[in-house]
């Protein structure tokens, strides 16, 4: 009992609490179905376990695995990239930069990623050969664009492109959420522009920035099982679908995709709580006192108690 | 005045000599809002110079107009006798050339602001709040501006709180960290727009005796507050505003208690 932790107060109420038989009801009902769909799981033998387990650790989808995370990587470093360009951009005083971004947005938001997709695989067909040179002038290089820009780099190019326009919104409010006082204090120190963009205003901005933008990685991480479409075909999804047309077994196969999916989905989440915790340095909503927040820290049991690692960066 | 102040000794302020802050017909517009009307002021080097004036009455957008956070319509100010915002000499059709913002950037350096809602970065601690304008613009060694953090927040008192971020600190604690920030650049002129008006009052007289220690150090300041007491014991100069206009200007002693404007003496019994 945690009664030795209270206060000594007499005739303290030692109420009974009200019985809700209709939640006590709705468990059990739960409780018996979940019970069912977990016995369906293991015993059906359509599933196929064995044959899971044999191609849960197969070479070509440990590869599907590496590829996968790779695309997402690259496709969220350009799409954030182009994100914060675009967000900038969108707050120039030039209406062309203005312009320029909001259609870029307009376009690449409007339009679905499998249509895109398709299109940046036949961007070679569109665009036979690609040079560098005078805008409208004689060219000093060229290249042939189909070795240029191969599958992976067309997926990479149609996936980044896609997520920048949703990433650019999201940043953008990200950076308007910084108070303008900030500014104010920062240019009143002598920073300029670009500095107090990136010393001041994209820091705090992060704190916004960061839920989205895990979930946006996250999704990313969903939609590059449409690269088929350029065609790229050694990601996770391809690999695995490939090998259950080889051997006739679409089931265990999508449960391998599933597995590995959810696995990288949850280390994914894992990572985005940690950035969340760094980039909410100094945002304390509960108590004001350091000792507070880091006992609450703490006490979620999910980090080492270092606290140096909070007060230098 | 105290004309007869002539050594840097001590506690004693440097002699009242050359002006550090010159504003000549000044107009700043917003839209069609005509916020300040033909201002003229001057602030001698070591001189600490109070306005007062009911809200809406401009103090706080002139303030802004000196560091360059609002632009203004016509006139000139001149900060350590460099004209601010614009190039020295007109162009030969008439026009000034506006700095750029790396030039501008660079005279905002010169001067120190603290401002009404303190505005320290959330995401530093005290120290690194202090540290950062030294190290990111004034290209000072880490260690260096380290030390000289230490000092300042010593300075103001919070030496002991250096590691806190602001949202663990008081609003008092908050505006003393602000003061030791804008002070980490080695200023020419202090700028204060209401420094105590956000705080609590059991909170301001720390935040003051932060500023009446600086003003006995001997540094130039632009201070808009509503604190009589203050303005009589640390000023040199008290400029009354209103309506976008200076009423009255002079020593705390005249100004505050012989008003000769009907203005001012409302203002005057409408704050005590």
């Amino acid at each position: 009992m945690a009664h030795e932790e209270h206060a000594d107060i007499p005739n303290r109420i030692r109420a009974k609490e009200v019985f809700h038989p209709g939640t006590l009801i709705a468990a059990i009902i739960v409780a018996v179905l979940a019970a069912m769909m977990l016995h369906g799981l293991v015993r059906n033998k359509n599933f196929q376990w064995h044959i899971v387990w044999l191609y849960l650790r197969d070479v070509k989808v440990i590869q599907g695995i590496g590829y996968t995370l790779l695309l997402t990587a690259l496709a969220m470093i350009l799409g954030t990239i182009l994100a914060l360009i675009m967000a900038i951009m969108r707050t120039a005083s030039n209406p062309v930069l203005r312009g320029v971004s909001w259609a870029y947005i307009f376009v690449f938001r409007g339009i679905p990623v499998y249509t895109q997709l398709i299109f940046w695989g036949l961007v070679a067909v569109l665009y036979p050969v690609i040079g560098i040179g005078i805008p409208f002038g004689p060219q000093f290089v060229d290249f042939d664009t189909s070795k240029l820009i191969g599958a992976f780099a067309a997926a990479v190019i149609g996936l980044g492109l896609n997520e920048g326009a949703y990433l650019a919104e999201i940043i953008r409010s990200g950076l308007e959420s910084v108070d303008g006082g900030q500014g104010e204090a920062a240019k009143a120190l002598g920073m300029k522009p670009s500095l107090i963009m990136r010393r001041i205003t994209i820091p705090q901005a992060m704190r916004v920035i960061i839920p989205p933008l895990g979930n946006e990685t996250i999704g990313m991480l969903k939609t590059t099982s449409l690269v088929l479409a350029v065609p790229f075909t050694l990601d996770l999804q391809f690999a695995t679908n490939a090998i259950a047309n080889r051997i006739y077994a679409p089931i265990p196969l999508l449960i391998v995709a599933a597995f590995w999916y959810l696995v990288m989905t949850s280390v994914l989440m894992v990572g985005q709580h940690y950035l969340e915790r760094y980039y909410g340095r100094g945002f304390t909503n509960s108590g004001s006192k350091r000792s507070k927040r880091q006992a609450a820290v703490n006490a979620a049991g999910t980090t080492t108690i270092d606290p140096a690692l909070e007060v230098e960066q | 005045m105290s004309t007869t102040a002539s050594t840097t000794t001590g506690t004693l302020r440097p002699p009242l000599g050359s002006p550090m802050v010159q504003i000549t017909g000044l107009h700043k517009e917003f839209g069609s809002l005509h916020i300040l009307k033909g201002i003229d002021l001057t602030v001698s080097t070591g001189e600490v110079c109070v306005l007062l004036g009911p809200s809406g009455s401009g103090k706080s957008t002139l303030l802004r107009c000196v560091n360059q956070l609002e632009t203004f319509q016509a006139g000139e100010i001149r900060v350590g006798g460099e004209r601010v915002g614009f190039a020295e000499h007109p162009l030969p059709d008439g026009r000034l050339a506006r700095l750029t913002e790396k030039q501008i950037a660079a005279q905002r350096a010169r001067v120190g602001m603290v401002f009404q809602r303190f505005n320290l970065f959330p995401h530093m601690t005290a120290l690194q709040n202090v540290m950062e304008a030294p190290i990111h613009v004034g290209k000072v060694p880490t260690a260096q501006a380290r030390a000289r953090a230490t000092e300042l927040l010593e300075r103001v008192g919070m030496a002991d709180r250096a590691t806190h971020y602001p949202s663990e600190l008081s609003g008092g604690q908050q505006q003393r960290v602000a003061i030791a920030r804008a002070m980490a650049m080695d200023p020419e002129l202090m700028l204060f727009d209401e420094p105590t008006s956000a705080l609590d009052p059991e909170l301001v007289g720390e935040v003051l005796n932060v500023i009446k220690d600086l003003a006995r150090s001997g540094m130039t300041m632009l201070v808009v507050t509503h604190e009589l007491g203050f303005a009589r014991e640390v000023a040199d100069q008290v400029v009354f505003m209103a309506d976008g206009v200076v009423v009255e200007a002079g020593a705390p002693a005249q100004v505050i208690d012989h008003p000769s404007s009907p203005r001012l003496a409302d203002f005057l019994n409408s704050v005590l």
